[in-house]
């Protein structure tokens, strides 16, 4: 187990640069620069803001340029935000997109397989259908109507919440973000736990234990969930490092000081460093989690514990 | 003393001996601090803004956006400063005189503190200035400063050059132009004019602008900024007129989602929302009519035609095409939010200029349009067998997407066949720069009030930002002329003519002229609608 993990750690070092070494290129690739504006500059200027950026020079040198900073642990500026480097931007929003996002996924994991399971043992009743009917619905709304049907529900209408805004960070200001954030999850995760919840219940390991005299709760409890749970689990890597890496309707929406709105307005604007700086965030999450998700189905898939 | 009263004293005193009694107590310190906090936070008064982008910084020299200049107009003070009413007024300069060739400017600077004491003086400005133009520096406005003698020279890295911008003293500042340019003191209130805090930048280099060590010389200063989410501003109590400064504390609240930011308002939790969701409009004049604004803004949104292009070297061809706008139509079925229809580059109302020059055929019927339209199409070869194609390009934006597709339905009646082509912003303005466009959508708003700052984009010097690459001699000596000319009359007259000229050439098709629009909560004081849009928050008052 040791040595697999290791080995694991290993692969993601060239793993990580692949992804540096992409998406700087990519970047670079994409028509329009940082300067290209409604306002265009006149030449001289935009001569002097390139070279204030280091954008003057050749492509490769720059790349050079950019990987040996990073491994100095420097991200540079950002262009757009210049009274921030990219380093203090992240650190400035990881927080908040982190804390909603784990939130958001803690809620999901307990309400999507409460909820899954549930439909599960109720296979084809009229409450499997409506559970399973709400996921549908809740999987097919767009985060971009659902925030702001909640912001003008229980903020507007309703007025029990703020509409949006972020104040000193209290909790009040952070429910309706969690739960836009969570909503899509939560159905998500109802709708993969059901499904495979159904399959684990039909499994010969399951009529063995029914067989034994075992009762249903048991059954259920200690044997089938965690089966049902295998096809969750490896979804949730991926989900979690995309939830904590912030979403940018959310943000936008409510006002959170997060992450998230780098991914879509960095690439907009090609601030050439922000870009990066999430690729490489968004990059480490996935890796580190999908790592964690591996550990995991390791204790819980008893065909691969027996193996290793 | 009663019974009643004596048993109260022993329950006072076994209490205060249990521990209950200690917890009871702090809470009663902590409840009394906390409603004399509250008091203290009536008595403030807190303006909360929605704004609807994101500073970019709070270094004047790095800032480029409208969204930011509300922040540095409220904490630094230029030689001139924006008034209520958005008109230029004395701000760090008490008082100045001219030269009678209106090239020489001589500023005396009011006796007064950056916020950490230093006295502001005449070389603070200096050295702002040369910080701007200084090639490293990398300002990307710093061409608005070329009209001071030198500063071209400085900011192209030429050897020797030196800005003609002198410290005569402390207080005494001296400029020189290379043009009697009558927008020079409008100018001044931009933000590329603001002094800089030069001790400051040299101790803390970069960082000065952080909140723990910013210094400015305006009303407010810099305590918080938080990415994305708000910047709060407090008022600087070292500022010279702070006493008839009313507002406490302002918070700028960034919001590029115009329906959130509306919400916010609504929902009391905003005093000011800078845009609005312009398709609900209707519903803002039914329900929100008391704090809707939507004022002229000294902006044009045109169509620039690529006059290098074979097919639109012909003048009817560009005429014809303009002349098929429906501009009405625009104005009032697509957009609806009190644009008004332009018939001119030059919006009216802008400053040194009086009524613009309009287009000769702005009064014929929309029928009658259509058919010179057509003839002139005819005339130029082109027809139901030979019909006119090209493409439209327009920026990501709802507004830009339906204006476009009105006006390809215009043109189809008269056998034109536009088709459209839509980019974001980033591909579209590099393709608009380098010419490679057929016709495309832009729009300008003035960096000051003058005719000059939109008629410079007909002139051939002017390069990139000449997206039509319109080159007429006629046109290029006039804005010469005019730019040396000192008789402001004579300098009007001169651009107006230059602006007849392009109306009738029509490389630009000026669709409309803009409108600032936003949400003003009736409690607010002190807000006046003005062209420029500005609305300094030193002049604004809160109603209890």
């Amino acid at each position: 187990m040791l040595s697999y993990a290791i080995r694991r750690l290993m692969i993601a070092i060239p793993t990580l640069f692949i992804v540096i070494t992409v998406a700087f290129f990519m970047m670079r690739i994409a028509p329009g620069g940082p300067f290209d504006q409604e306002r265009a500059l006149p030449p001289e200027i935009e001569k002097n803001i390139k070279a204030a950026y280091d954008l003057d020079k050749p492509l490769l040198e720059q790349y050079t340029i950019y990987i040996g900073k990073i491994l100095r642990g420097d991200f540079g500026p950002s262009i757009k935000i210049r009274d921030f480097s990219v380093a203090e931007l992240i650190m400035a929003g990881a927080p908040a997109s982190m804390q909603l996002g784990l939130s958001a996924i803690f809620l999901a994991l307990i309400f999507g397989v409460g909820f899954g399971t549930y439909a599960a043992l109720r296979q084809n009743s009229a409450v499997d259908f409506a559970v399973m009917g709400v996921a549908m619905v809740g999987i097919a709304i767009p985060n971009f109507v659902m925030a702001p049907l909640l912001s003008l529900v229980f903020g507007l209408y309703l007025s029990i919440l703020p509409t949006a805004g972020w104040g000193d960070g209290e909790i009040q200001y952070k429910i309706l973000p969690i739960i836009a954030l969570a909503l899509p999850q939560v159905a998500y995760i109802a709708r993969l736990t059901r499904g495979s919840m159904v399959e684990v219940l039909h499994s010969n390991y399951i009529r063995t234990a029914r067989a034994k005299g075992l009762r249903e709760k048991l059954v259920v409890n200690r044997h089938a969930i965690r089966g049902a749970l295998l096809p969750v689990v490896s979804y949730l890597g991926p989900a979690t490092a995309a939830v904590m890496t912030g979403s940018v309707v959310i943000e936008t929406i409510f006002g959170v000081p997060g992450i998230g709105t780098y991914f879509v307005k960095a690439a907009l604007n090609r601030d050439y460093p922000l870009v990066m700086g999430v690729v490489i965030v968004y990059a480490v999450m996935i890796i580190l989690l999908n790592f964690l998700v591996d550990m995991v189905y390791g204790l819980l898939d008893p065909k691969l514990k027996s193996r290793s | 003393m009663s019974q009643h009263a004596k048993t109260a004293n022993g329950l006072v005193k076994g209490l205060l001996n249990s521990s209950r009694a200690f917890v009871l107590g702090t809470a009663l310190i902590a409840g009394s601090m906390t409603m004399l906090s509250t008091t203290h936070a009536q008595a403030e008064k807190i303006l909360r803004v929605g704004n609807d982008g994101e500073p970019q910084s709070m270094d004047p020299h790095f800032i480029s956006t409208i969204q930011t200049s509300r922040l540095s107009d409220d904490m630094f003070l230029g030689l001139l400063t924006y008034g209520p009413d958005g008109e230029p007024v004395p701000g760090a300069a008490e008082s100045w005189t001219v030269s009678d060739d209106g090239m020489t400017y001589t500023f005396k600077i009011r006796d007064h503190n950056w916020s950490d004491g230093v006295p502001v003086t005449a070389d603070d400005f200096v050295a702002g200035w040369n910080r701007l133009l200084d090639p490293a520096t990398g300002a990307e406005y710093a061409s608005l400063l070329y009209i001071i003698e030198g500063a071209e020279a400085v900011n192209s890295g030429k050897e020797g050059a030196k800005l003609a911008a002198t410290a005569l003293d402390d207080r005494t500042l001296q400029v020189k132009l290379t043009a009697p340019a009558p927008y020079f003191l409008a100018q001044l209130t931009h933000q590329t004019a603001f002094p800089i805090p030069q001790h400051a930048i040299a101790k803390f280099g970069k960082d000065w602008v952080k909140p723990e060590n910013i210094v400015v010389n305006g009303p407010y200063k810099l305590t918080e900024w938080l990415p994305n989410v708000h910047s709060k501003l407090e008022k600087n109590p070292e500022f010279y007129d702070a006493a008839n400064v009313p507002i406490d504390e302002v918070i700028y609240y960034t919001y590029e989602d115009r329906t959130a930011m509306q919400n916010r308002f609504r929902a009391g939790e905003l005093d000011v929302a800078r845009d609005i969701a312009s398709e609900q409009i209707s519903w803002l004049r039914d329900n929100l009519a008391d704090s809707l604004r939507i004022a002229p803004y000294a902006g044009i949104y045109y169509y620039a035609i690529r006059t290098d292009k074979d097919m639109f070297k012909d003048v009817r061809v560009r005429k014809a095409l303009s002349m098929a706008i429906n501009r009405e139509a625009i104005t009032d079925s697509v957009l609806k939010t009190g644009e008004l229809p332009a018939y001119s580059f030059v919006p009216p109302g802008t400053g040194n200029y009086g009524e613009p020059a309009y287009i000769s055929w702005k009064d014929l019927s929309y029928n009658e349009k259509l058919e010179e339209a057509k003839k002139l199409l005819a005339e130029a070869g082109y027809g139901p067998d030979n019909p006119l194609k090209f493409t439209l390009r327009y920026n990501t934006s709802e507004n830009h997407k339906r204006i476009a597709i009105a006006a390809q339905n215009m043109w189809k009646q008269i056998g034109v066949q536009a088709e459209l082509f839509n980019t974001e912003g980033k591909i579209h303005y590099a393709d608009l720069k380098v010419g490679n466009f057929e016709v495309a959508r832009a729009g300008w708003i003035a960096d000051y009030n003058d005719a000059q700052n939109f008629l410079f984009l007909g002139e051939e010097r002017t390069g990139p930002l000449n997206y039509a690459a319109f080159d007429n001699p006629r046109y290029n000596e006039l804005m010469l002329e005019a730019e040396k000319e000192g008789d402001l009359k004579k300098r009007a007259r001169l651009m107006k003519q230059a602006e007849a000229i392009m109306m009738e050439a029509q490389p630009y098709i000026p669709i409309y002229y803009y409108v600032s629009k936003q949400l003003v909560s009736p409690k607010i004081e002190g807000w006046i609608n003005n062209a420029p849009d500005r609305h300094l928050t030193r002049w604004l008052d809160i109603k209890e």
